[in-house]
């Protein structure tokens, strides 16, 4: 099988691997894990939601209410300076972390919904006119599509998707032709939280550019997970959210190129984002905090930090092999029994560890409640994607998503309680 | 038929069987009520987008009572065992009877008392419910659903689907 072959390609140096990367030593740093659901060991696979916290990031926050609380930007007094220095030391840490950006490219953000949105409402309502085309994916969460939908909506510009085939692959050829002449964005995730699916979103932006769109890519999923180069990518706009990278909730960013960010309004008007203001006028800051009205979330920014550190500490490519090795065994394992139907890529080159499925015969919630039981967490729902889950034929899966803590005795937990649940919600013995 | 383990190690999954009991688990794979009704006077439909829950409630109503029933339901296993139940219990009600049912219930999974001179049966089973109140709406989607669709025939206007979401 081709999937094999990826495995051992990759692994060919195992030992070196396991040298690096040990998840047993990991889970140490992460107290939550030590947490018992009930009686069970909690074995968390909801990462694809929001991912764990290491000691060191949940230390960086005592820290910054313990001993530098204060507001940033404005303040002429120790306090103030040394918050405002941690967190333009965090935005710099962000700049280099998705491939060595400038920190005018960065905009903090609430999240990475907000950061969608501020690109769709600020640069959006004043680049797409009616008879435009903002091409989107089938797989969209429901925050790379509802803004868009809204712009569409207000503007009368066309929304066009493109399509997924049967195994949660775009399906590309057609892409010449969706992308049309007067298409202006191309806005596409990097990798489906549901699906698992990894797009080539470097191709999709080179055809895009030929067109003179622009694009977004909606990293939420693919930034903690994969090594990100936004540069190569080439991409206008790059957006991501903290927690579901081991940082705090509340914290989010936006990438723009520079020329674009200069040449948009702001998204909220206050505080912090001014220039000069008299009572009949107002300009904006420079960037980035043209973009940053109001009191940021600066304990999230301080805390992203540390994050940041332990992913490099590790290395983005470790943190993706460890990924593709225990999603090829979780899903070997889960195509082993026959009531369950995974969807997305088998082939672990193209898919991250968000990996969706259903039992033939028990209500994901059902199955949801019942792994809890066992002290397993799982995301069971529409994930944010009910058009895709409408394209699959569905109107739920179950979802288990990997990340850096997570071992193969998880996945072993998991399949014995799937066992488990069969034999509770169903004749079968 | 879920059984829990005894001792302490079954924690959890006592607690699990207290939503997912017996009667519940019965209902859940033998759903009662599913044959079609010719020339319904009532038909309502009930769906809970998130979960993906859908659910039809039809019924015969002669003389002021629920002649005959029908609850066609796609959903969680709480969803489907409550309309199950459902249908079980208001045939031949009548629909007074089957709205003061619908409010005890409701009452039941809230945590409340139900009133003393209904008679609830299996319904009981649902209380189980109430320590799970993201689940809540799953046991009420049938019974909303019904006392959307009496309500509005007897106030002879057309209803909307209902949701308990």
């Amino acid at each position: 099988m081709k999937q094999d072959r990826t495995i051992e390609a990759i692994l060919g140096d195992r030992k070196t691997l396991d040298a690096a990367f040990d998840p047993e030593k990991i889970i140490q740093d992460f107290p939550i894990l030590e947490r018992r659901i009930g009686s069970k060991r909690l074995v968390y696979l909801d990462n694809a939601a929001t991912t764990q916290k290491p000691q060191s990031v949940i230390k960086a926050l005592e820290n910054y209410y313990r001993k530098t609380n204060a507001n940033v930007h404005r303040g002429l007094h120790t306090l103030a300076e040394e918050a405002t220095a941690v967190f333009e030391e965090s935005r710099k840490k962000i700049a280099d972390f998705i491939g060595g950006v400038k920190t005018e490219e960065i905009i903090y953000t609430g999240n990475a919904t907000e950061a969608i949105n501020l690109v769709a409402h600020s640069w959006g309502r004043r680049n797409i006119k009616k008879g435009d085309r903002i091409v989107l994916t089938e797989m969209e969460h429901h925050a790379n599509l509802v803004p868009w939908i809204v712009l569409a909506r207000e503007t009368g510009a066309e929304l066009k998707y493109i399509p997924i085939d049967d195994e949660g692959l775009l399906d590309l050829a057609d892409l010449d032709k969706i992308i049309s002449p007067n298409t202006k964005i191309v806005a596409v995730t990097q990798m489906s939280n549901v699906l698992g699916t990894i797009n080539p979103v470097d191709e999709i932006t080179r055809i895009a550019h030929d067109k003179g769109s622009l694009v977004l890519v909606d990293g939420a999923q693919s930034a903690p997970h994969l090594p990100v180069n936004v540069k190569m990518l080439d991409a206008d706009f790059f957006v991501f959210s903290a927690h579901k990278m081991l940082g705090p909730t509340g914290i989010g960013v936006l990438f723009g190129k520079e020329s674009i960010l200069n040449d948009m309004e702001p998204f909220l008007y206050g505080g912090e984002m001014i220039n000069e203001v008299r009572y009949d006028y107002a300009d904006w800051a420079s960037l980035p905090w043209k973009f940053e009205a109001g009191t940021p979330n600066i304990a999230g920014a301080i805390g992203f930090s540390p994050a940041l550190d332990y992913l490099n500490e590790i290395g983005m490519d470790k943190v993706r092999q460890h990924e593709m090795e225990l999603t090829s065994y979780a899903l070997n394992k889960l195509s082993e029994l026959d009531h369950i139907k995974i969807f997305g890529p088998g082939n672990i080159e193209y898919r991250g560890g968000a990996i969706s499925f259903i039992d033939d015969s028990i209500h994901p919630h059902d199955l949801a409640t019942f792994l809890d039981s066992h002290g397993i967490a799982i995301r069971a729902g529409h994930h944010c994607a009910q058009p895709l889950m409408k394209r699959l034929g569905v109107v739920a899966t179950a979802r288990a998503s990997l990340y850096i803590y997570n071992t193969r005795t998880d996945i072993d937990s998991l399949i014995d309680a799937l066992i488990a649940a069969r034999k509770y919600f169903t004749h079968e013995q | 038929m879920p059984s829990s383990l005894p001792g302490s190690i079954s924690l959890m999954n006592s607690n699990l069987d207290d939503l997912y009991r017996d009667i519940v688990m019965d209902h859940y794979k033998s759903p009662r009520g599913r044959n079609d009704i010719q020339n319904a006077d009532i038909v309502n439909e009930g769906k809970n987008p998130v979960c993906g829950d859908e659910i039809e409630v039809s019924m015969k109503v002669d003389g002021g009572r629920v002649d005959d029933i029908s609850v066609q339901c796609m959903g969680c296993a709480i969803s489907v065992a409550s309309g199950s139940m459902l249908a079980e219990t208001i045939k031949g009600k009548s629909v007074d009877e089957v709205k003061k049912i619908a409010r005890a219930v409701k009452a039941i999974l809230k945590g409340e008392k139900p009133p003393d001179d209904i008679e609830l049966g299996d319904l009981e089973a649902l209380e189980g419910v109430k320590k799970f109140p993201v689940r809540i709406k799953c046991a009420l989607l049938s019974w909303s659903t019904l006392i959307d669709g009496l309500e509005a025939w007897e106030n002879r206007q057309p209803v909307e689907v209902t949701t308990t979401e």
